[in-house]
């Protein structure tokens, strides 16, 4: 590959082609990074969609009957319409407390009226009691009437449906959203304090490397899960910011070991010296000229670490301590899921460990391409 | 070899006073008076002032920290906020059931990855090793908790090959009945990262000369494998296995907590639940010094294999 690109670079040439150029055309050639880059971007294509609304944004619609089974094992033929009616009407959190049915609305006044009509005098003038909510009723029957033919509940969804009723397709994608955004979004703030720690510390060497080897060593004994662990009960909240910053603040130390040694090893070559005869600042030559020559380490990790943090992410939202109670993410999804089983449903488990399996898959292979089309020296 | 002990020791001490001020600094500061929290819905100033002067932070910053120093070194963090137990009693009820787990699980897992990674290796390119490399890399990309859900509802809960969760009093119970699930699951999670990485410290030894070496002198091919290069890939493994440990000591909660099992995993969760500030304390810096010993530990164990390391 190298041999080629010099000779591309021959005499006739004034520009020989860059690292990036160089890292593109190994890429090209190597299959599986391909396939995992379009899933990787198909996932991202999702993420952006359901971000912006696009898709999913009525996930939290209930379209469906209670536990509906998914589409392709046919419309659930257990569930007749007398049965979803008595399944709706015995299990209150189906309708969470609305009475949506026709006959589910009392008039809370009937008992009362009966009684005064029947007391009053015959023949009195007071016989026709009227029913002071008469209107009200009217007016919520006709509502409910409407909202009932609007909100017909199919038998089956594509991938079924969750306790309420939702669509759990709708749900993976909006937990792809979810889950990808904080890894995404942990990972960049892990690999931007990661280089700039790093770079700060291989760079000056000295006493500022030894306190950031002293704020690493500080990091990386207490062991990441307790560390995270301990950081969300102290905070307390709960939010997908407060995950993003739990797993960003805490995640960087890996990087950082990795661009210091990247920075000890270029602070002494040949083209920094030149920057520095040429009166490049420190800040400059750490990050004009040092920090491209390093970038596709930094790139290779945030790839790397996006995979871990969608990881932590899950297992901190399935605990309870991650996103809001509000959001949902493939967490959540698993929590939900665990009590599901035990009827037998599997569809939402299903659901988001395919999605998840195939990210996690495809940022792994995605990251090994990335590193053997970036360091052609490796293997 | 004392004086590098001796050496060792002392540099762990900055590391040591770093994790206090870290973990002083976020229970005492970030996370706000903690006698808001303990006094809870019924609280009156006066309680508060209370509950203040009865943890000690009512009194200046030096001192607080002065009183979370002698905690650690006595051992003694006072007594759980949620239960009422002593800490240090909470821990030593919660250690035994946590190591019945653990022990035979690393044991476990660390054999059967040698033995896989070895063979993949001694095979390298072949349909085997590219089978069980695909393997490893879909296994590893399901989360854990998928494998516990599975396992504990198929195994368990359906077939009934083990109970779905329990404990008892008797250590050969706990072990041959309750914790077998728990230790499968745990095995099978961590074999696929494992033996991966194994896999590639035997590759890196496997091309060596020596092994060109002792073949030629006609050793079978297990004691080349076995001895040989076994010998020579095991301290990046010692080191892999030591580096878990601390971990696996706390972060077998997923593994607790589905199967009920008095641990100290369990009780991390636990108190984080309910924001019981001095177990989590306690867990934190205890698992934070035994990290730093097990370093040292790992660092000695290369000397015992490979008397070629230098220890300086």
């Amino acid at each position: 590959m190298i041999q080629t690109a010099t000779i591309d670079a021959g005499p006739g040439h004034t520009e020989s082609p860059g690292l990036w150029v160089l890292a593109w055309r190994r890429f090209r050639h190597d299959s599986v990074g391909l396939v995992s880059l379009y899933v990787a971007a198909f996932f991202l294509a999702l993420m952006a969609a359901s971000a912006a609304g696009l898709i999913a944004s009525d996930w939290g619609k209930e379209v469906g009957v209670s536990h509906a089974p998914p589409g392709f094992m046919g419309p659930g033929t257990t569930v007749t319409p007398t049965q979803r009616a008595a399944m709706s009407s015995a299990s209150p959190e189906v309708s969470r407390g609305k009475e949506r049915d026709d006959s589910g609305i009392v008039d809370p006044l009937a008992d009362v009226l009966v009684q005064i009509r029947a007391k009053a005098p015959p023949g009195s003038v007071d016989t026709d009691v009227a029913d002071p909510l008469a209107d009200v009723l009217a007016e919520i029957r006709g509502q409910s009437g409407s909202a009932a033919a609007a909100e017909a509940r199919a038998p089956t969804l594509i991938f079924g449906g969750d306790k309420w009723g939702r669509d759990v397709l709708k749900k993976t994608i909006k937990g792809t959203e979810t889950s990808m955004s904080v890894g995404l979004a942990a990972a960049a703030l892990a690999a931007l304090l990661g280089t700039v720690f790093g770079a700060l510390a291989g760079y000056y060497g000295r006493w500022v490397d030894d306190v950031f080897n002293w704020f690493y060593s500080v990091f990386t004994s207490i062991p990441y899960l307790l560390l995270i662990l301990s950081i969300a009960a102290v905070l307390n909240q709960k939010g997908t910011m407060t995950v993003i910053l739990i797993l960003g603040l805490t995640g960087w130390t890996g990087i950082f070991r990795l661009i210091r040694a990247e920075y000890m090893k270029h602070k002494v070559r040949e083209y920094v010296q030149a920057a520095d005869a040429i009166g490049a600042s420190n800040t400059r030559r750490m990050f004009v000229h040092i920090l491209p020559n390093v970038s596709h380490v930094v790139l290779v990790q945030l790839s790397l670490h996006v995979v871990l943090f969608i990881k932590s992410e899950v297992v901190l939202s399935f605990l309870g301590f991650g996103v809001g109670v509000d959001t949902v993410s493939w967490g959540s999804m698993l929590n939900e899921a665990q009590s599901e089983l035990l009827l037998g449903n599997w569809w939402q488990l299903a659901a988001a460990t395919i999605a998840m399996a195939m990210l996690v898959t495809a940022f792994g292979l995605l990251t090994d391409a990335l590193r053997d089309a970036l360091d052609p020296k490796l293997k | 070899m004392l004086a590098y002990v001796l050496r060792r020791l002392w540099q762990i001490a900055p590391t040591l006073l770093g994790v206090v001020l870290l973990v002083f600094f976020l229970f005492n500061w970030v996370g706000g008076d903690p006698a808001y929290l303990l006094a809870g819905k019924i609280s009156n100033p006066e309680q508060i002032e209370n509950i203040r002067r009865q943890l000690g932070v009512d009194q200046p910053i030096y001192v607080q920290l002065w009183i979370f120093i002698t905690q650690i070194a006595t051992g003694d963090f006072g007594v759980s906020w949620a239960t009422n137990e002593k800490v240090s009693e909470i821990f030593a009820s919660r250690l035994g059931p946590s190591l019945t787990v653990l022990v035979p699980l690393l044991l476990v897992d660390t054999l059967l990855a040698i033995a896989a990674a070895m063979l993949v290796a001694y095979w390298r390119g072949s349909l085997t090793d590219r089978l069980v490399m695909i393997g490893c890399t879909v296994g590893q990309s399901i989360s854990i908790l998928v494998y516990i859900i599975a396992f504990q509802y198929v195994l368990a809960y359906q077939l009934g090959w083990f109970p779905v969760q329990g404990w008892s009093e008797s250590f050969t119970e706990n072990l041959f009945k309750f914790s077998l699930l728990p230790i499968i699951v745990g095995v099978l999670v961590s074999l696929a990262p494992d033996t991966r990485l194994y896999r590639s410290f035997f590759l890196d030894e496997i091309n060596q000369e020596y092994v060109r070496t002792a073949r030629a002198k006609g050793m079978s091919e297990t004691r080349v494998m076995w001895v040989h290069v076994l010998r020579n890939a095991s301290i990046p493994i010692i080191t892999n296995v030591m580096i878990q440990l601390p971990g696996l000591l706390a972060g077998a909660f997923l593994i607790e907590r589905f199967f009920s099992i008095p641990g100290i995993g369990r009780e991390v969760l636990l108190a984080v639940e309910r924001s019981d500030f001095p177990v989590i304390k306690a867990v934190t810096i205890y698992v934070a010094i035994a990290t730093m010993i097990i370093n040292l530990l790992a660092d000695l164990m290369y000397k015992v294999v490979d008397p070629r390391v230098q220890l300086k």
